[in-house]
């Protein structure tokens, strides 16, 4: 093998190896989505559009939490054909919370514990097939949990 | 990495599987201050994958929102007792765990 083939070799290797699956973790986390502080911003990077309330999404959360710290959230979603459940809290720093997209027989159903800075609505958006719907409760923060 | 990061139950109840994790993790937002005053980087899990026998059942993006030492409940169906579900996380820094679990 000619030396410089070599050195090829080697260095396509270390691509393959530590660059590829940095830039591909990069390209799945939707940075403009989770970084902007404006809710309607959140909402357009993740192209949701034209979402129509549905009592189907159903979101259990506490009315009243002591401490914003822990809120637990659980969300449902009877939306036949639900692909992803995005959870925000409008009044959050940075109102994105998660993106869960669902497949191979996974029910469209979650439960987490969120950061809440302060007393907001959790927006919960669900995309099936080519619409979005939506559904929100507020809840009542008495301790800043984003700290 | 360690094992211990990551605790793990995958229950089958009438044909639904329930899986219920627990991750060790700071979840440091980047807006916090130490007690010099200073900023505590953020450091957060950016990506949590679920798989079922090797097929990928849950894709999550998470942001700084997500309280500390994550806990997320997921149900699958078509699961059945033996099958193995498989969790693996990445964060902001480039750090990783991967735990997995029979299904019970």
């Amino acid at each position: 093998m000619q030396r410089r083939d070599f050195v090829k070799l080697v260095f396509g290797a270390f691509t393959l190896a530590f660059i590829l699956p940095k830039n591909a973790l990069a390209a799945i986390w939707n940075k403009a989505a989770f970084e902007t502080t404006q809710l309607n911003e959140a909402e357009k990077n993740l192209e949701v559009n034209g979402e129509k309330l549905s009592q189907d999404i159903l979101i259990t959360v506490p009315d009243k939490a002591e401490n914003g710290a822990i809120v637990q959230v659980e969300v449902k979603s009877n939306i036949l054909n639900t692909e992803t459940i995005s959870i925000f809290v409008e009044k959050n720093p940075t109102p994105l919370i998660a993106h869960f997209k669902f497949s191979n027989g996974a029910e469209p159903f979650v439960v987490t514990r969120i950061k809440m800075a302060e007393t907001s609505d959790v927006k919960v958006v669900v995309k099936a097939g080519n619409e979005y719907f939506m559904n929100a409760k507020n809840v009542v923060v008495l301790e800043n949990g984003c700290g | 990495m360690a094992s211990d990061n990551m605790k793990m139950r995958a229950q089958l109840k009438g044909d639904v599987t329930e899986v219920k994790v627990l991750m060790s993790h700071p979840m440091e937002t980047g807006r916090k201050k130490d007690d010099f005053d200073r900023l505590i980087p953020a450091h957060f899990v950016q990506l949590v994958t679920a798989t079922l026998n090797g097929k990928t059942v849950l894709e999550a993006q998470w942001g700084t929102g997500i309280s500390k030492n994550p806990y997320l409940t997921f149900r699958l169906s078509g699961a059945k007792t033996g099958d193995t579900i498989e969790v693996t996380w990445h964060d902001n820094l480039g750090e990783t765990a991967t735990q997995n679990i029979t299904v019970t």
